[in-house]
């Protein structure tokens, strides 16, 4: 599908409008932002430790005077890299493994489906806690958390799809073409079922920015004195009661965030139902 | 006794689960990169001091036994004893069960008493302002971190105008109540997001329903129609979404325990880790998932009561 | 003939938004004299669910607007009634049953509640006056077995046992008029006539009036007295059942009743050409005409105003003064 195609069925989605613009705003704040603003996240300054958001330190200093904004902005780089990986790894894992899960069928069926409802079983905060806090906290160990634990909601969704995609006609004729299973799965059946699965990634994405900011606040996470979201909200707890902008502002990027992949996700929502 | 016959039926069935949660959570640490004796004593111990360890927990016997002596030590009712508490955890886990529990169930009430108000306001203003209102009112919700909001609401309510405590779990059952409300509030913010759009479609859907029709040809005011038709069915449909969504209130706890100071299994899971202690580790994500799955069939049994058409003899 | 239960006048009903208003029930006027059984009788689409709905303004979720026209019951108009005052007239002096017996009853409560419900929305009773009479209803309406089934969930119940229910939620409080929308569509052909039958026998012990609504010309024949026939939202014929069937007169009513099978005959059958118009952009004229066989010019220019046949016995077309 080329790019003029795709902006047309965007315009049929007013959530994917403002999304789209929301994350181009988002990207471009944080990866471009750094080269107009004056501060360096890391740079302490005594003097002007603690201060209230003016018009040099638009979002206020913190308790080593170094620049929110600037942190802000630095820990959006970090968090935002990080769960992009951490979402789209599970992606690839779980939707390949749902998929062939619900192609092969039979015996492997049944025992991806068990391995499944164990994993289901425990709760997404309690494994990765676990797994990122023995291994110890890096950034690679993150990735390889959230992609043993998130993997099975994608299987999830793409086996249902691909369960029911493996009786419909395409399947039949490109069997009867002599098409080998691989390419079957791969080429034809994937592309069509996937949709549901980019849907979810959406609100995975929210999932993984409050998962990779919890084990930040725990200590878990990106360690001082890189600035991460989580990191600078738990940092910022011991000055709530002076300086509550330090923590304030980072939340509130969490949240902007947020709410801009909730458009993104309600957009692909509107088109999936759109099509013919 | 038919309710008991699919209790029992319902509890069978968890055995495979149960024991598959043994295995993930026995191979949490044993396939890992190092092995526990190593990460156990990290730096501080000597060669001697790592063969004596393995030794002493049985790592140098062939994996499978490990198991089955990791088994065991489970069914004896306990996990090995804690490194930083020196206790069995076993004791400390029941010990500290309670408080998480507590803050579940709290948790859950006010998130129903959230949900079935707001849900019910949305559905009936479909495609309104009110409804639009609420919606946005979640997307933000659910996009809030957790430890942020307790954060701020703490600041506010606890610090400022001082009606909350700030952390801690108090003492006697109203002082506890105390303790737990703020951190409840905010476990049941994040999960009424996801209950409310469940409850909304469940109550348009009703809504549209031909008993519906029905009962308003018989004269019944709009009110009656709610509480007494609309309601009940929608409401059943309740009970097995948050049945879903159990993991996610108990995931909840992690985090809030530790920022409020309550000594549940949350805290005790982040405080472990921390101190490395692997036993107490192993322990607790094995009676997390345990409770994740029991009131999951909990759940079941309780809807196959409340649904008049589910037939509870097979 | 003695005043009329129902005295329906030029009745217009639409539906939808501002960008997309359909007039679904155009210009209907008919009677329903006492302890008359009506029927109203068109293709699925045509408006007379309706028609019915507009009655006591009981529209499922839809936009719907009574625009013009009145509502008379005995004598009162309920057009202009406020949403209160129908909802003492609902169950009690017309009540209105609906076409799908299985998902006409609530699932979660026991049906002799959902009988008692009415009776103790209109009527005051004591605390155990109901469940007695909701057993002398469930015997009235022939379910068998009354006091071991009052506690029985509407599952637990087959569709023509449940649509027995609905008619007994329907008559337990006697009322004038009762609208019966297509209630032997969802069932089986023997059970139909179980249905129609006990509304038959009903009407003959309480004197209820009825609005029998069907796309089956032969429930028509069965169980109706005098029948009006629909089309594309606007009445095309009224008239006894024997003068319709004797002497059908607007050309839809005779192709309807030509597209009959008959048995013993051998003939092709012979369906009406074309299909029923948009009601978004009607046709010009008569509605029909685009499908109708005796059609001339003045047809697509002209509504055809409603012309007496035979006493009692109307049809709106240009052609009803040729005859048969």
């Amino acid at each position: 599908m080329n790019i003029r195609e795709t902006l047309a069925r965007m315009r049929g989605s007013p959530s994917l409008q403002a999304g789209a613009a929301c994350l181009a705003a988002l990207l471009l704040v944080v990866f471009i932002g750094p080269y107009f603003c004056p501060f360096d996240p890391d740079a302490i300054d005594f003097s002007v430790a603690m201060a209230p958001p003016d018009g040099t330190h638009w979002f206020g200093t913190d308790n080593l005077g170094r620049d929110v904004l600037a942190r802000v902005f630095a820990a959006g780089r970090i968090d935002l890299q990080i769960a992009a990986v951490c979402v789209a790894l599970p992606f690839a894992v779980g939707s390949t493994i749902g998929a062939v899960s619900a192609y092969v069928g039979g015996v492997v069926d049944a025992i991806v489906m068990r391995i499944v409802d164990v994993v289901w079983a425990f709760p997404f905060y309690v494994l990765v806690i676990a797994i990122v806090g023995s291994l110890g906290p890096s950034i690679g160990n993150m990735y390889l958390a959230f992609t043993l634990v998130v993997w099975i909601s994608f299987a999830r969704i793409v086996r249902g799809e691909v369960l029911v995609a493996r009786r419909l006609e395409y399947v039949q004729a490109a069997r009867v073409l002599g098409f080998g299973h691989g390419r079957i799965v791969l080429r034809h059946i994937l592309p069509n079922v996937i949709a549901p699965a980019m849907v979810f990634a959406m609100s995975d994405v929210i999932l993984t920015i409050l998962g990779v900011t919890s084990l930040g606040f725990l200590g878990l996470g990106i360690q001082p004195p890189q600035a991460e979201w989580g990191l600078m909200i738990s940092e910022g707890r011991n000055f709530i009661f002076d300086a509550p902008w330090i923590s304030l502002f980072p939340g509130l990027a969490i949240i902007y965030v947020g709410i801009t992949f909730t458009l993104i996700g309600d957009g692909l929502d509107d088109l999936m139902r759109a099509k013919p | 006794m038919e309710v008991l016959r699919f209790s029992l039926i319902r509890l069978l069935q968890l055995v495979p689960v149960l024991i598959g949660i043994t295995i993930v959570s026995f191979l949490l640490l044993r396939v890992l990169p190092g092995d526990p004796a190593t990460l156990i004593l990290g730096n501080r111990g000597s060669a001697e001091d790592i063969a004596r360890l393995k030794a002493q927990l049985g790592l140098d016997a062939p994996l499978w036994r490990q198991y089955l002596s990791f088994l065991a030590d489970i069914l004896h009712g306990g996990f090995g004893r804690s490194i930083a508490y020196r206790q069995p955890v076993g004791a400390l886990i029941l010990d500290r069960m309670w408080a998480t529990l507590a803050l579940v169930g709290l948790s859950t009430v006010i998130a129903l008493a959230i949900t079935v108000p707001l849900a019910t306001i949305a559905a009936l203003n479909k495609d309104r302002p009110a409804d639009l209102l609420i919606k946005a009112f979640f997307v933000v919700a659910m996009s809030m971190p957790s430890f942020w909001l307790a954060t701020l609401l703490v600041l506010l309510v606890s610090l400022h105008w001082q009606i909350f405590p700030v952390s801690g779990y108090g003492s006697g059952f109203f002082d506890r109540l105390h303790h737990l409300l703020l951190p409840a509030i905010v476990i049941a913010l994040a999960t009424a997001a996801l209950t409310t759009r469940t409850l909304r479609s469940s109550i348009i859907a009703v809504t549209r329903a031909d008993f519906i029709d029905t009962a308003r040809a018989k004269g019944l005011c709009g009110r009656s129609v709610l509480l007494r038709h609309i309601l009940p069915n929608s409401l059943i449909s309740m009970i097995s979404v948050f049945g879903v969504h159990t993991s996610w209130i108990i995931g909840g706890t992690v985090v809030i325990e530790s920022v409020f100071g309550i000594p549940g299994l949350g805290y005790l899971l982040v405080s472990s880790i921390s101190a490395r202690d692997y036993p107490m580790v192993q322990g607790l994500t094995v009676t997390f998932a345990i409770l994740v799955v029991a009131i999951n069939a909990l759940t079941d049994i309780a809807y196959a009561i409340a649904d008049p058409r589910v037939q509870l003899s097979s | 003939m003695s005043a009329p239960v129902l005295d329906i006048r030029h009745l217009r009903t639409s539906f939808g938004g501002a960008k997309a208003r359909v007039a679904a029930v155009d210009d209907v006027s008919f009677q329903i004299g006492r302890g008359e059984i009506f029927g109203l009788v068109g293709e699925s689409g045509c408006g007379k669910s309706a028609t019915c709905r507009s009655i006591i303004r009981l529209f499922a979720g839809a936009r719907a607007t009574i625009e013009s026209g009145q509502i008379l019951f005995e004598g009162r108009d309920l057009a202009p009634l406020r949403e209160a005052e129908l909802t003492d007239i609902r169950g009690a002096a017309i009540s209105m049953i609906f076409q799908d017996p299985m998902t006409a009853l609530n699932p979660t409560m026991k049906i002799g509640q959902q009988i008692a419900e009415v009776l103790k929305r209109h009527q005051a009773l004591s605390r155990s006056a109901p469940r007695a009479r909701v057993l002398e209803l469930l015997a009235e309406v022939g379910v068998p077995n009354p006091a071991g089934r009052i506690d029985s969930y509407p599952h637990e119940f087959s569709g023509g046992m449940r649509q027995r229910v609905l008619i007994a939620i329907a008559l337990a409080c006697r009322p004038k008029l009762l609208i019966a929308d297509e209630p032997t569509t969802a069932l089986d052909v023997t059970v139909q006539d179980q249905i129609l039958k006990l509304i038959l026998r009903l009407r003959r012990e309480i004197g209820t009036s009825v609005l029998l609504v069907t796309h089956d010309l032969g429930v028509v024949a069965q169980s109706c007295d005098r029948v009006a026939v629909m089309y594309a939202g606007r009445i095309v014929e009224t008239g006894t059942v024997r003068q319709l069937f004797a002497r059908p007169s607007h050309p839809y009513t005779r192709a309807l009743i030509a597209a009959l099978p008959s048995t013993g005959s051998r003939r092709p059958l012979t369906p009406i050409g074309g299909a029923p118009p948009s009601l978004t952009a009607p046709p010009t004229g008569c509605r029909f005409h685009p499908r109708c066989a005796v059609a001339f010019e003045a047809c697509a220019q002209v509504l055809p105003p409603a012309v007496a046949v035979e006493d009692g016995h109307s049809s709106a077309c240009l052609r009803a003064a040729d005859g048969p």
